[in-house]
């Protein structure tokens, strides 16, 4: 047991430490590089509390999509921080309420269960034993039998939502070039080639 | 005291032990997957090949090695140099750590986790960072349009190869790594009466799916003909421009170990892993981790081949095929796989 409450504590404290230096880092692109390390820090505590699907999806859509594409438009855009960090005093009431609602529903939420352990057991689907049932199958039990339809409904959000994004900035250019890869597949020699015979000294 | 060292000590020491010799193997394995695909580069195209160094060139790659530690490392004074120096070591760590996961015979693997093809997964998706790592940080142009070219590569054909091995587990039910090898024990084969063989194994029962896999490791590990982020011709060689020395060695042989795991990725979904060909009493004395090696080479073989034979793609003919011709057809047969299982109650 010493040995998890060790790693316990080391994650903790660099996702903690890291997830600070992601708001406090001069350099953007340190910023999200940070934010890659708070995210492996937290998939290192999904490990330690046996929720290993957990950890390998945020290892898989965070840290291998989602801060791939921060790393990429940070990259890309020439932000001047100075001038952003001018107007932070300003802005600082705004956050600090957010954080505080932020803080306020997550000790709603652990604290309901860990001073009122009733509340736990009215749950009506408790997490099996990891021993009885890998924690992917216990998800997919969840998901796709109790909430199936709840689930499916928030995969068509997303997808109308894609598609949103994509009618926004989808502009079709007139007058440039474009291949049509089947057109030039079922070309044939006759639809391609013409074959001319030239008479000498007269030309086409 | 006693407890301590039996739960503690002795498996953190056999856990290390394990480790090392699998990381000496594995980096012995990548010298010469090195040479061989030099070897094989150059006798398609009527060359020798290196065959200077040691009996038929045997020792170039060792050789190379000592060139590279012993040259002058040079970071140029433009770029970041924390990011510049840890790019390297972030690639070639992240390529070995997934081969922690790997099973190479029936029970010979260091961490053998439930959710093993994940992992694997997760390691491959987090490669990418290496590469944009290098471009941003070297601060040049060439690099960094490199590394931005491989992030857009890279995400886009993780796509399929993701869906690719969802078909793989609809057919296996299991996210662990050995039970995907030991699924393919039976299969096409069996179920048409024939003894256990290589038909079983779902190369033939997913075969759109094994070449859909196949193109995408190779996009996926930036190899011919989709190695754009270091195009030579366009880019001079890309991400790793700046680079010389140690840190450009460790970037190869990160790229040759993620090859190295893609090929091991193949034999394992798709080829059998360490079940051998045909169930023959002289083919089951074979040891198991000798039907890995050759099948993990054969795969290696052909990766080689298509360096050979492949001309490189242009970049947006590189994309139109990841989004828009193997993700609907991966998709697709994510929807067919699950309704054959279904129907035939196979799952």
């Amino acid at each position: 047991m010493g040995l998890q409450v060790l790693f316990f504590y080391l994650f903790a404290f660099i996702a903690v430490a890291s997830a600070f230096m992601v708001i406090a880092a001069r350099n953007p692109v340190y910023s999200v590089l940070f934010l890659i390390l708070t995210f492996f820090n937290s998939a290192g505590l999904f490990l330690l509390t046996g929720a290993e699907f957990l950890a390998m999806i945020l290892l898989v859509v965070y840290v291998g999509a989602v801060a791939v594409l921060f790393l990429f438009v940070v990259m890309m855009l020439d932000i001047d921080f100075a001038e952003l960090r001018a107007g932070v005093l300003e802005y600082a009431p705004v956050g600090a309420l957010i954080g505080l609602i932020l803080a306020a529903e997550l000790i709603i939420v652990v604290g309901g269960a860990t001073f009122s352990p009733e509340i736990a057991k009215a749950v009506s689907m408790p997490i099996p034993a990891v021993t009885e049932r890998t924690n992917t199958a216990a998800l997919g039990d969840v998901l796709y039998t109790h909430y199936v339809y709840f689930f499916q409904i928030a995969g068509l959000v997303l997808l109308v939502a894609m598609i949103g994004a994509i009618v926004l900035t989808l502009r079709h250019r007139e007058n440039i070039k474009r291949q049509n890869i089947p057109q030039q597949v079922a070309r044939t020699p006759e639809t391609a080639v013409e074959v001319v015979t030239v008479k000498p000294g007269q030309g086409i | 005291m006693d407890a301590f060292v039996s739960t503690y000590v002795w498996p953190a020491i056999i856990m290390v032990a394990q480790s090392l010799l699998l990381l000496v193997a594995l980096l012995l394995f990548i010298a010469y997957i090195l040479l061989a695909d030099r070897k094989i580069w150059a006798a398609v195209q009527l060359r020798r090949g290196p065959n200077v160094v040691g009996p038929w060139g045997l020792f170039q790659s060792f050789a190379d090695l000592l060139k590279f530690v012993f040259k002058e490392p040079v970071i140029p004074a433009g770029a970041n140099k924390a990011i510049f120096l840890l790019a390297p070591l972030v690639s070639v760590t992240l390529a070995l750590a997934a081969w922690a996961v790997i099973p190479l015979n029936a029970g010979w693997v260091i961490a053998n986790i439930n959710v093993g093809i994940l992992f694997v997964f997760a390691i491959s998706s987090l490669e990418v960072y290496g590469i944009i790592m290098g471009g941003w940080a070297s601060n040049s142009k060439y690099p960094f349009l490199g590394a931005l070219r491989s992030a857009a590569q890279m995400v886009s054909y993780e796509v399929s190869i993701g869906f690719v091995i969802v078909t793989v587990l609809l057919c296996v039910g299991s996210l662990n790594l050995t039970d995907i090898v030991n699924a393919q024990s039976t299969g096409i084969g069996t179920n048409l009466g024939l003894p256990a063989s290589f038909l079983d194994w779902h190369w033939l029962a997913l075969f759109p799916m094994f070449i859909v896999f196949f193109i995408s490791a190779l996009a996926e590990t930036n190899r011919p003909p989709f190695d754009l982020p270091e195009a030579e011709s366009e880019l001079v060689a890309g991400f790793m421009v700046e680079y010389g020395s140690t840190p450009y060695m460790m970037f190869m042989l990160g790229e040759y170990a993620a090859i190295c795991l893609m090929c091991a990725l193949t034999t394992i979904l798709f080829l059998g892993g360490w079940l051998p060909p045909v169930d023959v009493w002289f083919l089951n004395w074979v040891p198991g981790i000798i039907w890995f090696v050759l099948k993990a080479s054969f795969v290696f073989f052909m990766f080689a081949m298509v360096k050979a034979f492949v001309p490189r793609y242009r970049y947006d003919q590189l994309m139109r095929l990841g989004w828009k011709v193997f993700l609907p057809i991966s998709l697709a047969m994510v929807v067919i796989t699950a309704f054959v299982l279904k129907l035939t109650g196979a799952a």
